[in-house]
């Protein structure tokens, strides 16, 4: 019996100052160019909170509007305003960035997080008001420290700061004196993933409508890695996560693949619990700062604002099958293998065509198709194209030279079967899960049948193998058959020696 | 470009003779192919690799192009690349490519 | 005439349009030798 999907969250944090001292694409600028017009540009071009909170893609991504809703609503979206604009949504929220320093200083547990007194006292009030952040999150913030303090760390002792409309708020400070993989540039990124990724964890315990003790098993599928120099990816965001998210029975595992690992990740889960190792897993993944304004130059060159000042976040509770729930079908997944080779051909056969031959079912048997969901608005004037729209002409064109599709219908495939890009462009964070949480609502109402999730990732960028990847799953309604109502043969037997038991008492009694 | 693909590329034009060389691109649509060919020929335009202000000249081409498919062993491009015949828009792809071999290229044929 | 037979090639490839290895396949099959191959990733 296949595992269901019981629930997910998915998060955004406003992160304005983040960009400029955090995203990559800028902290090289500053090297390379320090006096650079770009550098000079961008703060005009970063959007207020208001603006960030109105935009369609965002709505869409937290679960305001639906992507069929989005389909609608013709590009490019940075101009238009969406018909909500609110913080909360069905499947999470849009943290504000001084809310989520806050949180950052919840993940640390090695004091190395130091946050302004005052900055403090004006923040942590807004904090609590968020139904999501439960008691001991918000214990674990401390009164703060005065600016002196937070100068020094700064520029005196090379910790990274925390910045508020330029103000220096807060500092991270290195873990290590000469380790480089526990330097303050490293600290920061993994406690933003981490903060991030318990966010959306605790939506996505909350949607599930389970309990926090329920969840067995953990696996994060970020891009981050965590450890000293003797073990560089030590790991376990997993469980790191699962801790500070009040997941007390929880245990946990990274799962690592570039933009596949969640894909990797949600497939591992499921097999995990259809295999009876675990009852409950969650997957969860925080945001990357690095990302922030990867393609910042091309949107201000374009006159656009910077769109890429989210960091995002997802997590998704796996579940035994409940009779109810989506399920995962893990026996029809495909994947990417070391001998597939490069070519697009072949990689969309590996993850569509052959599972999908595999499970008996051709290309337009899948109502919706969740590639890599970048929101095009950000990667179009970057000159990466529509990266939604891309896959789903690849998965038509490889039907069209496999004899499924005509060539003249390939357009409308595309129209019907693909749905418009609405995640941030944060690596593994579009990568085929952003539809999961809207494809377990239509399911639930009855109103899409199956959708393929399919994770790629670019193993070459890690300079270790040149290989591509990618693994893909089938998410169908559920049949309707539970784990509970389905008994094992011991059990039977159990029940019929029972009953035959009362049986012969109940012979003898009459006697 | 990214900036190592830039030194990588400029240390090779040192080691090789630059009229030998032709650079092929994969891009998926016609600005970023331009952007990568001028990168090669007129220098970085984004003005943030090593290539910035140094202009190679090198002829260059996109992999789908026609001056340069029919090289291929039919069979092989059949096999790798012309499924993407379908999802690029190859005749914007071309234009700009031939526009900054026109403009930039010292070793084009 | 042949613009890639008998030439050094540097493969610029992309992760959304031809990645690096597939451009290389075809140069060598139109007798070039790949010098390097890159793979780009704008996401």
């Amino acid at each position: 019996m296949n595992s269901v999907m019981k629930g997910a969250g998915y998060i955004l944090v406003h992160t304005p100052d983040m960009i400029m001292h955090n995203g990559t694409t800028q902290t090289t600028e500053r090297i390379v160019n320090p006096d650079s017009d770009y550098l000079k540009q961008i703060k005009s071009h970063l959007r207020p909170y208001d603006r960030v909170c109105a935009y369609y893609p965002n709505q869409t991504y937290i679960g305001n509007i639906t992507p069929f809703e989005l389909a609608k609503v013709e590009g490019p979206w940075q101009d238009l305003e969406a018909p909500t604009d609110d913080r909360y949504g069905l499947f999470g929220e849009i943290m504000p960035q001084d809310e989520f320093y806050l949180l950052i200083q919840a993940a640390d547990e090695f004091e190395l997080v130091y946050l302004d007194k005052d900055f403090v006292a004006g923040t942590l009030p807004k904090l609590a008001e968020d139904p999501i952040i439960t008691e001991y999150i918000l214990k674990r913030i401390r009164e703060g420290v005065d600016q002196e303090r937070l100068k020094k760390m700064v520029e005196e002792e090379g910790a990274e700061g925390l910045y508020k409309d330029d103000h220096l708020v807060g500092a991270v400070r290195r873990a290590h004196d000469i380790d480089p993989n526990l330097s303050a540039h490293v600290m920061i990124e993994n406690l933003v993933s981490k903060a991030s990724s318990v966010l959306a964890l605790l939506y996505a315990v909350k949607n599930a409508g389970i309990s926090p003790e329920d969840v067995e098993y953990t696996i994060d599928c970020s891009e981050e890695a965590c450890g000293d120099m003797n073990q560089r990816g030590g790991g376990n965001f997993g469980k790191a996560t699962a801790e500070i998210a009040g997941l007390t029975h929880s245990t946990g595992s990274d799962v690592r693949g570039f933009c596949a690992a969640p894909a990797h990740a949600v497939m591992v889960a499921a097999s995990l619990v259809k295999a009876g190792t675990f009852k409950t897993v969650a997957v969860t993944a925080g945001g990357s700062t690095a990302k922030l304004g990867m393609n910042g130059k091309d949107h201000v060159k374009k006159g656009l604002p910077i769109l890429e000042d989210c960091l995002g976040g997802f997590a998704v509770i796996i579940s035994e099958n409940d009779g109810k729930n989506p399920e995962i079908n893990v026996e029809n997944v495909g994947w990417h293998a070391v001998g597939t080779g490069s070519s697009p051909q072949n990689v969309i056969a590996s993850l569509v065509t052959q599972p999908l031959a595999k499970a008996g079912l051709k290309v337009t048997d899948i109502d919706y198709y969740s590639p890599e969901m970048q929101n095009p608005d950000i990667t179009k004037p970057a000159g990466a194209g529509n990266v939604p729209e891309a896959n789903m002409k690849m998965i038509g064109a490889l039907a069209v030279k496999e004899g499924d599709l005509e060539r003249r219908d390939l357009a409308a495939f595309v129209e019907k079967h693909g749905l418009p890009g609405f995640a941030p462009t944060q690596g593994h964070i579009p990568s085929g899960v952003p539809l999961m949480g809207h494809a377990r609502e239509s399911m639930l109402k009855g109103e899409v049948n199956r959708v393929m999730i399919v994770g790629k990732g670019s193993l070459f960028l890690g300079r270790i193998t040149n290989l591509f990847d990618g693994v893909s799953f089938i998410m169908e309604p559920n049949k309707g058959e539970s784990a509970a109502s389905s008994v094992s043969s011991d059990e039977i037997r159990k029940l019929i020696a029972e009953s035959l038991r009362d049986f012969a008492s109940g012979l003898l009694e009459s006697r | 470009m990214d900036l190592e693909n830039q030194k990588r590329i400029k240390d090779l034009t040192e080691e090789h003779n630059p009229e030998d060389i032709v650079v092929l691109l994969g891009a998926a649509e016609g600005e970023a192919s331009g952007i990568a060919a001028e990168t090669v020929t007129n220098g970085d335009p984004t003005f943030a690799g090593p290539l910035t202000g140094v202009s190679l000249g090198l002829n260059v081409y996109h992999v789908c192009e026609e001056e340069v498919k029919a090289d291929y062993d039919p069979e092989v491009y059949e096999e790798q690349v012309s499924m993407m015949e379908m999802v690029l828009d190859i005749d914007e792809i071309a234009e700009e490519m031939k526009a900054i071999r026109e403009e930039f290229s010292k070793y084009s044929a | 005439m042949s613009i890639l037979n008998g030439k050094k090639v540097i493969i610029i490839g992309d992760r959304d349009g031809i990645p690096g290895p597939a451009i290389a396949l075809c140069a060598e099959s139109a007798g070039a030798e790949v010098i390097f191959s890159a793979t780009e990733c704008f996401v």
